[in-house]
């Protein structure tokens, strides 16, 4: 399974790696999938509700006002038709390749389970929503649909009497039925959206647009699409014949051939099965992640930094529960904290100049507290040699993942203060510092990229003070599968680095510093 | 060229190859919208469905005068009948062979509602002699309904056999 998954990413990895180049990485589809599947339900909402001026829910009105606005009106209401099934079947392939692509990155166990879990019914309800707008065309296709449908559902039982014997003949189906129809194709992509909200609830700042660029590009190809290849309309529905060939919809309507080929029984069950196994997906096996961050009052002022930058909305402010004069904490929901450690380079309390026996933060990881964190940087710096010594803070999911002399390895580079930079750099640790993030289009931890990017710039507090060199700090973009662009990077690093005159404004370790330093070393060692 | 100059230079390139590269995958999703065609039976098939609702009869008896004197004036009814109804019983055979036999039990919880069913036959297109019968009374002996049918399918075509007791029993749609 996991030999399996890190195929499929590497996969996704070298996918988007040729789409960077294409769309550019902030405009990446594949980066952008969650924020793609909201924009195309907006399509459907919106031409959906457009469509209904036209439609009309009468048995024979039903097919005659789609052909009307599809032929008679078809540079508005038919180019709104076409728009609303071909963003509908691009929904389907957008959710699936978000579902397979969060499986291959590891996005979906441990405490991220809940944006899974909620994810499943998302998928059957956008089949629902599908299938019920088939019916309202009542073209064979519809027919085909409405009798697939029935039939299937009557064998569950539970009807007071089969509802396929709505379509034995023309005299049995009423006007009513498609005014059913019409509120179930109303009221299921309501429930959906619905959903969609509920999925998006545990992680915070949730993208559900599109950048403009990449949502214009979007929806002006599903507009050609639509007058390239208008949405095509069977003949009008016959109940004295049973449709023998229908122009499939292969995204919304690919379970039909499966349905006729099967017993009943064994649909039912497929589904079933498939969606507890799908939703069981997180547990089989479970992550095992570090502890939940911890709150130090006595370092807290309640400044809500950590609050803003959390990526899983882990993270809230509460009513002050000590003596001092803050009149905020932060408190930490363990059930949500991913240990990411972004909440640590975010508080400002997490300087690795403090000179305490214990370096202590206002929120720090249980098991990689900065002191650790400090003590790990010390002990790798030691280690390099000559000129151009570059240390490497790097993200666990990126390029620069493994483990290597003069590298760092973070659950998140965005859990490394700016301040930690900037100590390594006016202490000497190392000539230059590289922060390697896992890839520039999308984090792991969601967030940890753009904060980085924003601290870097002086956008985002904590800043990355002034007075640090910026010739001595390179921050590289790399995937998984770009281990030698990263390693020729820090090459080229180290020997700019090395050309460069020494850093005037050195402040190396003083003595008590140094075996201060020391002795967090060995006490890191020793754990 | 300024640094504006040139992210804007690749603003444009990014639009227009990924606008193009996005079309493709479009125009693809819109031909698979419809295409290939699914033949979902062949084309010579035909249809009969046999559906319908009915409820076989209750078990019943005369209350006695001494149970009548019991119950209150109000509740007097004079047959005492079995909630749950007795299955009804249907074959159809199709040029003289057995198509469908069964013994619909009744549905709800209790036994209570209408036997109902809802069968499809795939034949040849052609024609077709077909016998039906129904028993909704288990005390009596053979069929009360019967009927036959003389059908000729083209393909693709479908024949309902349908039932309602009060106009007489089976009926074609």
């Amino acid at each position: 399974m996991v030999g399996v998954r890190t195929t499929v990413r590497r996969g996704f990895d070298r996918i988007e790696r040729a789409l960077d180049r294409v769309f550019g990485s902030d405009w990446n589809p594949l980066a952008q999938l969650g924020p793609l599947g909201w924009f195309l339900f907006w399509i459907v909402a919106g031409t959906g509700l457009y469509l209904f001026v036209f439609f009309d829910t009468g048995v024979t009105k039903a097919y005659a006002s789609v052909k009307w606005l599809s032929d008679d009106l078809w540079w508005h209401a038919g180019v709104a038709r076409s728009l609303h099934r071909y963003a509908s079947d691009l929904m389907v392939l957008v959710m699936f390749t978000h579902l397979v692509r969060e499986w291959a990155m590891d996005r979906y166990r441990g405490k991220r389970w809940f944006s899974w879990v909620t994810g499943v019914p998302v998928i059957w309800f956008v089949y629902m929503s599908g299938i019920t707008g088939y019916w309202l065309v009542w073209d064979s296709l519809a027919q085909y649909v409405a009798l697939t449908t029935t039939e299937l559902l009557d064998t569950l039982g539970i009807f007071a009497e089969p509802i396929a014997r709505n379509f034995l003949s023309p005299e049995l189906l009423s006007s009513r039925f498609f005014t059913l129809m019409v509120f179930l194709h109303i009221a299921i992509p309501l429930l959906l959206l619905l959903l969609m909200w509920v999925h998006v609830q545990r992680i915070t700042e949730a993208r559900t647009k599109p950048p403009r660029g990449l949502g214009a590009i979007t929806l002006g190809a599903l507009i050609v699409s639509a007058l390239v290849l208008p949405a095509p309309l069977g003949p009008p529905a016959d109940l004295a014949i049973i449709p023998a060939r229908v122009e499939m919809d292969w995204f919304l309507l690919s379970l039909y051939p499966v349905i006729e080929s099967v017993p009943a029984g064994v649909v039912w069950a497929g589904v079933v099965v498939f969606t507890v196994l799908l939703a069981g997906l997180p547990w089989m096996p479970g992550r095992r992640e570090g502890g939940a961050a911890e709150v130090f009052l006595d370092h807290c002022n309640g400044c809500a930094r950590c609050v803003a930058d959390c990526p899983y909305s882990a993270i809230t402010l509460g009513p002050r529960s000590d003596a001092l004069p803050f009149s905020h904490e932060a408190r930490v929901n363990a059930a949500r904290c991913v240990s990411c450690g972004i909440c640590m380079g975010s508080c400002p309390s997490s300087t690795p100049f403090r000179r305490t026996s214990d370096l202590i933060t206002g929120i720090d990881l249980p098991d990689r507290p900065l002191a650790a964190l400090r003590a790990e940087v010390i002990a790798t710096a030691s280690a390099l040699q000559g000129q151009g010594r570059v240390l490497t803070l790097a993200c666990a999911y990126g390029a620069a993942g493994g483990e290597a002399e003069g590298r760092v390895v973070l659950p998140c580079v965005a859990m490394a203060p700016p301040s930690l930079i900037d100590f390594i750099i006016s202490r000497g640790l190392a000539d230059g510092v590289m922060v390697t993030g896992c890839s520039e289009r999308d984090c792991y931890n969601r967030l940890g990229g753009q904060w980085t990017r924003e601290r870097f710039a002086r956008e985002r507090d904590p800043y990355l003070r002034a007075r640090v060199p910026r010739e001595r700090i390179r921050v590289v973009w790399a995937g998984p599968t770009e281990i030698e662009r990263s390693d020729a990077a820090r090459a080229d690093f180290s020997r700019e680095l090395a050309a460069l005159p020494a850093y005037e404004h050195l402040r190396p370790l003083d003595e008590d510093e140094a075996a201060e330093a020391e002795a967090s070393v060995q006490k890191w060692i020793a754990q | 060229m300024t640094q504006e100059t040139n992210f804007w230079r690749h603003r444009a390139r990014h639009l227009m190859m990924g606008g193009m590269l996005t079309l493709a995958l479009f125009l693809g999703v819109a031909t698979l919208s419809a295409k290939p065609a699914w033949q979902s039976h062949p084309p010579d098939a035909a249809f009969i469905r046999l559906s319908f609702n009915h409820s076989g009869v209750r078990n019943c008896r005369k209350r006695t005068p001494k149970e009548l004197a019991k119950l209150p004036p109000n509740m007097r009814a004079k047959d005492l009948c079995d909630r749950r109804r007795a299955p009804v019983r249907v074959e159809m055979d199709i040029n003289g062979r057995r198509a469908f036999a069964a013994k619909l039990a009744p549905s709800g919880f209790f036994g209570s509602g209408p036997s109902r069913i809802y069968q499809k036959f795939e034949v040849p297109a052609g024609d077709y002699h077909v016998d039906v019968r129904l028993a909704d009374d288990p005390a009596v002996a053979g069929f009360a309904y019967s009927a036959s049918y003389d059908i000729k399918l083209a393909p693709a075509q479908s024949t309902a056999i349908d039932f309602n007791a009060a106009n007489g029993g089976f009926f074609l749609h």
